[in-house]
């Protein structure tokens, strides 16, 4: 009873360091050949931007440096720069070296190249 | 068995409620809203695109999160005091045959006006726009600039 409560209790483990985290809204689409996954990650550069794939695990991780300059002072905020975090789990097995990550115009586009043998194969039903 | 109670009778959902001071209510509502914990004090406004406006003695920074949007699908007019971002957003559909796992990414126009704190010279407006972010550099209105005032003795 009890190690059923544990595991459901199971959290991320925390960041170190403090500030906001923002989870970036995500398309995730796939076909046979792979998994597409597109990002917003407005104010990311590419140098900022982490992506990790290990375990089945996908994780997008990027830090946004604030663009103000100190002197400016706020006068109205809706959003605050702060760090993009997310995670999903993979269910498919990926082509760790076919990996490809662009990022244009703060939308991150990540191919994700599903390996040969997960590739669902056409079999050709004869007839005798 | 001995039940302790604490309503004088059964307690329904809504009297239980009821029962909590409005302060209390909000704070839980707040607390429900799937967007708290994640560090951001400020309230969602609902709108697109998120905008920070921010001052120097010379100059408004006007700064707007508009990811994936090509800088001439972006249309910003200034006049007085009002800068006005308006635009679209169009997320190409996939060619491939692809099934979705996901869609949270919104697409369509949008149209914000911000009314800034004094005028600004709409002749010197730039606008950039890098990694998703807009942002208008705004002169203010010579008029509108602070003066230092010597203090004579």
């Amino acid at each position: 009873m009890s190690s059923t409560e544990q595991s459901e209790m199971q959290k991320d483990p925390e960041q170190t360091r403090p500030g906001p985290v923002y989870a970036p809204a995500v398309d995730i689409f796939e076909n046979d050949e792979a998994i597409t996954v597109l990002a917003d990650m407005p104010g990311v550069k590419a140098n900022e931007l982490k992506v990790d794939l290990r375990d089945n695990v996908l994780t997008l991780h990027a830090r946004v440096t604030p663009p103000e300059a100190a002197s400016e002072t706020p006068v109205l905020r809706e959003y605050a720069a702060g760090t993009f975090f997310r995670q999903f789990t993979l269910s498919e097995t990926i082509d760790q070296a076919k990996i490809d990550a662009k990022l244009t115009d703060g939308v991150l586009r990540l191919h994700l190249p599903k390996v040969e043998r997960a590739k669902p194969r056409q079999i050709n039903v004869r007839s005798e | 068995m001995i039940v302790r109670r604490v309503w004088p009778s059964r307690p329904t959902f809504e009297s239980a409620f009821a029962e909590m001071d409005d302060r209390l209510r909000r704070e839980l509502v707040r607390r429900l809203d799937p967007s708290y914990g994640n560090g951001s004090p400020e309230p969602a406004a609902g709108v697109f695109p998120p905008i920070n406006v921010t001052q120097d003695d010379e100059r408004f920074y006007v700064r707007a999160e508009v990811p994936g949007i090509k800088p001439d699908e972006l249309r910003v007019t200034a006049l007085r005091n009002r800068v006005a971002i308006s635009g679209k957003r169009e997320i190409p559909p996939e060619h491939d045959r692809v099934s979705y796992h996901r869609r949270e990414r919104a697409e369509g126009s949008f149209s914000r006006t911000v009314a800034l704190p004094t005028e600004v010279d709409a002749e010197g407006v730039d606008a950039r726009y890098a990694d998703g972010i807009l942002t208008l550099t705004l002169p203010k209105a010579e008029e509108a600039k602070p003066r230092q005032i010597v203090v004579k003795t």
